[in-house]
């Protein structure tokens, strides 16, 4: 049995079945609210999903049955409560009245050691929780870097969505962050360090590359790490796919002239018994950001990337013009038995119980899916 | 103190729809309101202390800001502002 919470627009769904016997809807929460994301931590077996309410804005909610009474988790806010008097001269621009305010909690990762998790949401800031998940704190160390007034965000705000941990060493961090770049800690997450050597900023012109390779100004769209070999993590960039072997310090690109319909996408998922695989779901992009040709098909590379093979049997062949997000794809099991499953902005979720070679439609016409995730 | 009154789900945190609460304006008056009852803190306010951008506040009626003068009677709803068709 495989437990699928399915983050969208519209709440949290739970699917529960198998690829090849079919998946139901077994749970529903938070109807009318955006689910940015919503994963099972292993090690409690709890929920956790950051919701974010049109009107009363981002919080986590915690709960030990998605069907039952959900828990506010605290102390998922920005500084400044206690330093602004309410009463004070507002300027009128919009830009200054939601400066320094939470806007979207974009994902939550459990930490290496017992009880810790992180979440990062937007506009940048990194939150650490060391009791499961119902109290939560700011990391100041990237809260206050120096380089914070160069960040810019991307398309979907300043986002940080993307946190990896090393596996059996809880110093060892990695973050990206919209468009920002790779953020790396060997400290815990005292203190952070900008990794982007090796990326090309295609989305620059030419000339200007150079003179801004060291700015923080890159758009990561994801990053995985391969479990058995740590040190190799695989990235999806705005218009690249970069991997790298050195534990994030240097990048070589594994995307360009391979045969992919595009190179821009935004999930990036591994198989955990294998560091030289990876999967991606090209999108064309960056306008458009739609399944190419109206073929929905998963990439696959089992070299590290030096090739990449479609996968799609299945998966809708034609006029089929699917965005999918970047959180909303995850793997479940490993090797031979590696459970692949993806849900779209149309409501559709997929899903391959062999490692990709065959999919099937495990849930329909749901709201916007904003992420998956496997439990 | 005025009365302020609210609407789910901020009622049901909060235990009620009418509470009593101290201020002479509205930022001062919602502040209360989310020290007293800590389940919405951050749910009116935002962490700079400026209304969120989707909540309405009237004060007898009027739309209100931040600095919107409160007196004793007064009564302050808080609201979900109605955006879209």
């Amino acid at each position: 049995m495989t437990e699928l919470l399915v983050g969208t627009k519209k709440g949290m769904f739970r699917l529960e079945g198998d690829p090849r016997g079919g998946f139901e809807i077994t749970a529903r929460a938070f109807a009318g609210q955006s689910v940015e994301y919503a994963m099972r931590d292993p090690r409690t077996g709890r929920y956790l999903a950051s919701v974010t309410s049109w009107f009363y804005g981002p919080r986590i909610w915690i709960t030990d049955d998605p069907t039952g009474e959900w828990e506010q988790a605290k102390g998922t806010v920005l500084p400044g409560d206690d330093e602004v008097d309410p009463a004070a001269e507002f300027s009128g621009d919009p830009d200054d009245m939601y400066k320094g305010a939470l806007n979207r909690l974009w994902v939550i990762v459990p930490g290496v050691e017992d009880g810790v998790l992180y979440a990062g949401g937007d506009p940048g800031p990194l939150f650490e929780s060391r009791d499961g998940g119902l109290t939560w704190s700011l990391n100041r160390g990237l809260w206050n870097h120096p380089s914070r007034p160069e960040w810019n965000p991307g398309a979907g705000g300043l986002c940080l969505h993307t946190i990896v941990t090393w596996p059996g060493d809880p110093s060892k961090l990695l973050l990206a962050i919209s468009a920002v770049g790779v953020w790396l800690s060997d400290d815990g997450g005292a203190t952070w360090r900008h990794s982007n050597e090796g990326i090309v900023l295609r989305y620059l012109p030419e000339e200007a590359r150079a003179a801004t390779a060291e700015k923080p100004q890159h758009c990561v769209h994801n990053v995985r790490r391969a479990p058995t070999r740590p040190e190799r993590l695989f990235m999806q960039f705005h218009d690249g796919i970069y991997r790298s072997d050195d534990a994030g310090a240097t990048w070589v690109d594994v995307g360009t002239d391979k045969g992919l319909p595009s190179d821009f996408g935004f999930p990036i998922v591994v198989d955990p018994a294998d560091p030289d695989s990876a999967y991606v779901i090209p999108l064309i992009g960056a306008e458009d950001r739609t399944t190419p040709g109206g073929t929905v098909r998963v990439w696959e590379t089992r070299d590290a990337g030096a090739s990449w093979e479609p996968r799609g049997d299945g998966l809708p062949e034609q006029d089929a013009y699917l965005t999918i997000l970047r959180e909303a794809f995850d793997t479940k099991s490993e090797g031979q038995a590696l459970e692949l499953y993806f849900g779209a902005t149309s409501g559709e979720v997929f899903g391959s119980g062999d490692a990709g070679a065959t999919w099937s439609q495990v849930g329909d016409h749901l709201p916007p899916i904003y992420s998956v995730r496997t439990a | 103190m005025a009365q302020v009154m609210l609407r789910a789900p901020l009622s049901e945190l909060c235990g009620g729809r009418s509470h009593a609460i101290a201020g002479t304006t509205v930022g001062e008056v919602l502040v209360a309101l989310e020290r007293e009852h800590p389940p919405i803190a951050g749910w009116v306010l935002d962490e700079q202390g400026r209304i969120r951008e989707h909540v309405n506040v009237f004060v007898n009626g009027i739309h209100g800001e931040e600095r919107t003068p409160v007196a004793g009677d007064d009564r302050v709803h808080v609201l979900p502002a109605i955006t879209g068709g």
